[in-house]
């Protein structure tokens, strides 16, 4: 084991001498401590335990047997993990997330775009939602940057992606038999299909096996092709940074101008607070905005760095749209468990009306037959010729749409239900507006078309009616230039605490179509720069 | 269509069990595996009635095995072939000293109870019809998989489900159903691209 943790030994007490105090072990956590593990004396806390590397495979059995849930795939659930949902739109958020040493990206699919260029302009090129404070260009070398640490298979064949300066890491993923069917349908309809960045190996890379195609990527890859933030964490510890598991941190002690401690409880009862210069939290797009609010004093009675009441507004997700159905030929779906072929050619035909929003073209469409075959009431010659009925000849387009930040949307603490240590548990309440619902119908409308083009039958839309989110937690610590109108600025440092930073999707004011977490990586870098910049001076 | 020894790694790999090692160990005639300790073969030897439930006495693993292959060749097609030696490799991984292990154990001894009270003789000496319609009797054909619920949710767990995803997480077993490279199964990076053969 690194170097960091075993000098420990299991040891949860707080580290003497800390520079920097990381709360949260996701990719955002992961790569601020990784930066800065090697000349700053660094602690990273997580409310979740260490997973052990050898029980992916038994995960994996999970993932398929149908008496797990998902959430049941990494432990997620329980007392630890209560929330409500006091919005029209009801949100699963315990399949949305996952508390422990590489947090989420242990469930998640790995899709790593870069935003737009508009995405970071809304107001000005799409007539709404704000303006970031910061643009495509403040970004585009830390993408570079997140791609190689991620490390991301792609290609430079999408015309309508932004400008990039270099080649993605590895070669993209080459693509599949379902996808030479679908060209042919979206040649005649003028769609241009091309490559998706996967934050997967193509190839052996940074150490990490290539893909081995083990098909069960969401909820756990077990060859560890697929990248997550133990990647990360890792590599920080080798470092020396110290990383402390279920260490779940209950409030940050502060004066008024600086976080003086995070207070954590461990697993035999006792609290401990730890001290540090700086503090970088890193919680998710739910779970900080909820430890700011349960952090109020005296001198911030709304909820810490809540100045401006704009903590846990504004909350986002993607929405999900497609369109599924069957073919009278095979289509060789679900060998693997991620696309390869994506259209993001109406991505920027944004607007007033209609959002951002990119479309897929899945590989794993209808139903896996090992999973089939678990379920149902017969075996033998029966099963076999269910599951030849049931397989073989799905197609289906998904797509992501993006959502407007409103303040209908939020996330508060329910003060009527508290989790295994007492604390007021997250209350989701998320409202969805028409221009998202609009947009859905706009895509799902290209979707029909291809689908029609092919000669499917259609068996499915997940349309207005029966859409979902994409687990993508954004806007709640929106950053905004005007301390008035955001919790962090352009650095995504709180304008009220001069030695806390958030990195999170949390800062995004606008959410864009793309997947987040290649954003949320190029900013967790750029909040690290910003980290030792202003450790090296007097705070 | 035949299974095979890398079908039983395949089917092993799916669930996390290292099959080699128990395998060898077991080739070589080293004796009895962890779980074995806590066996009881003599309480076992002749039929104790319908008290399935009646305590710590786990069936030994020879009649693990013939119980579970002979409920394989009920669950899976008739046109598979290599049944036994498929299910004695895969239990060559999967009986280890684990929970799960004690599971399946514990289960089939159940189920062979069941077979000695109902139909006066153990799982392996049933006639196919038999074992399909005991399966049935005791509801795991209805049942939901939960390795700790009532005996039909067990049997569909530990016993039903546990061969079947052993089957369909192989080569041998996507292939009867057109995919090669099913989930669970380290297939590679071709498949996905190539069309139907
Ligand atoms: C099923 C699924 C599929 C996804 N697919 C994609 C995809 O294809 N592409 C993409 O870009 N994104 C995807 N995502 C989203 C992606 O996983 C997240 O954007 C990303 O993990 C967020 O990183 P983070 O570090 O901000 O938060 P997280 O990864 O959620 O990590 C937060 C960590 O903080 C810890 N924590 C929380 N509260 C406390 C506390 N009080 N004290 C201490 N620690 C705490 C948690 O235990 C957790 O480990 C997916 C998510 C899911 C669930
Ligand atoms: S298909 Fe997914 S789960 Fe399998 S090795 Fe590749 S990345 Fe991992």
């Amino acid at each position: 084991m690194s170097a960091g943790d075993a000098s420990r030994d299991g040891d949860r007490s707080p580290v003497a001498n800390a520079d920097v105090c990381v709360v949260g072990s996701g990719p955002a956590g992961a790569l601020v401590a990784d930066r800065l593990a090697a000349d700053r004396e660094v602690v990273v806390l997580d409310a979740g335990p260490r997973f052990d590397p050898t029980d992916r495979l038994t995960r994996q059995e999970r993932a398929i047997r149908p008496s797990y849930d998902r959430p049941d795939v990494w432990d997620v659930g329980g007392e630890r993990d209560a929330h409500s949902n006091s919005g029209e739109w009801f949100y699963p958020l315990n399949h949305a997330r996952v508390k422990g040493i590489g947090g989420s990206t242990l469930h998640w699919q790995g899709m790593v775009m870069r935003l737009h260029e508009d995405d970071f302009n809304s107001k000005t090129e799409r007539g709404v939602g704000p303006d970031w404070p910061i643009d495509y260009g403040d970004l585009r070398s830390y993408y570079a940057e997140a791609e190689r640490e991620l490390g991301v298979a792609g290609a430079s064949d999408n015309p309508y992606a932004p400008p990039r300066e270099e080649p993605h890491p590895m070669p993209a993923f080459e693509p599949s038999y379902s996808d030479s069917l679908f060209a042919e349908a979206c040649e005649e309809l003028g769609i241009d299909m091309h490559s998706v960045p996967n934050a997967r190996n193509s190839e052996t890379y940074d150490g990490r096996s290539a893909c081995v195609g083990y098909g069960t990527c969401q909820p756990v890859c077990p060859a560890g092709a697929k990248y997550d933030a133990t990647v990360h964490v890792d590599r920080a510890e080798e470092k020396g940074a110290n990383v402390i598991d279920r260490a779940a941190v209950q409030r940050l002690e502060h004066d008024a101008d600086r976080v003086t401690a995070a207070v954590y409880a461990t697993p035999d009862g006792e609290e401990h607070r730890q001290t540090a210069d700086a503090f970088v939290v890193a919680c998710g797009g739910v779970e900080t905005p909820r430890l700011l609010l349960l952090s109020e004093s005296e001198e911030y009675p709304d909820g810490l760095a809540n100045s401006s009441g704009t903590v846990g507004k504004f909350f986002m997700d993607h929405l999900f749209a497609g369109v599924g159905g069957t073919l009278d030929e095979p289509t060789r779906q679900n060998h693997v468990g991620f696309y390869t072929s994506a259209c993001d050619q109406f991505y920027d035909e944004a607007d007033e009306d209609i959002g951002p929003f990119k479309l897929e073209f899945f590989n794993y469409a209808g139903p896996s037959p090992v999973e089939m075959a678990l379920t149902g009431n017969d075996w033998g010659d029966d099963l076999v010729d269910r599951l030849r009925d049931g397989y073989g000849t799905h197609v289906a387009m998904g797509g992501l749409v993006e959502q407007l930040p409103r303040s209908d949307s939020y996330v508060t603490l329910d003060p009527d239900r508290t989790d295994d240590h007492g604390n007021p548990v997250p209350d989701i309440h998320w409202s969805v507006g028409d221009r998202a619902l609009r947009t859905i119908e706009r895509a799902n409308e290209i979707q029909r078309s291809v689908l029609e083009e092919l000669g499917a039958e259609i068996e499915w839309v997940a349309g207005p009616d029966a859409t979902g989110p994409a687990f993508h937690h954004m806007g709640t610590t929106r950053m905004s230039a005007d301390p008035d109108a955001g919790v962090v600025d352009a650095d995504c440092r709180t304008h009220d605490l001069d030695n806390c930073w958030i990195a999170s999707s949390g800062v995004f004011p606008t959410s864009g179509a793309m997947n987040p977490t290649l954003t949320i990586a190029a900013l967790a870098l750029r909040v690290a720069d910003d980290v030792r910049e202003q450790l090296s001076q007097p705070l | 269509m035949e299974l095979t020894r890398r079908d039983a790694v395949a089917a092993l790999a799916a669930v996390g069990a290292t099959g080699g090692v128990a395998l060898a160990a077991r080739r070589s005639g080293d004796g009895p595996d962890r779980a074995d300790a806590d066996r009881d073969d003599a309480g076992r030897a002749d039929g104790e009635g319908d008290d399935g439930g009646d305590g710590d006495a786990l069936p030994d693993d020879e009649t693990v095995r013939a119980a579970m292959t002979a409920f394989a060749t009920v669950l899976y097609p008739s046109e598979v072939e290599g049944v036994e030696a498929f299910v004695d490799r895969f239990l060559d991984g999967r009986l280890d000293g684990s929970a799960h292990a004690t599971g399946v154990r514990t289960t089939v001894g159940e189920l062979d109870d069941a077979a000695r009270s109902w139909y006066g003789a153990p799982v392996a000496e049933l006639s196919e019809d038999d074992r399909d319609r005991l399966l049935r009797e005791v509801g795991a054909d209805t049942a939901d998989e939960d390795s700790d619920g009532t005996l039909a949710e067990r049997v569909r767990y530990h016993v039903v489900n546990e061969l079947l995803l052993a089957l369909y997480a192989s080569p041998t077993g996507g292939e009867l159903v057109g995919l090669e490279n099913p989930q669970g199964h380290p297939g590679g990076t071709e498949s996905y691209r190539q069309g139907p053969r």
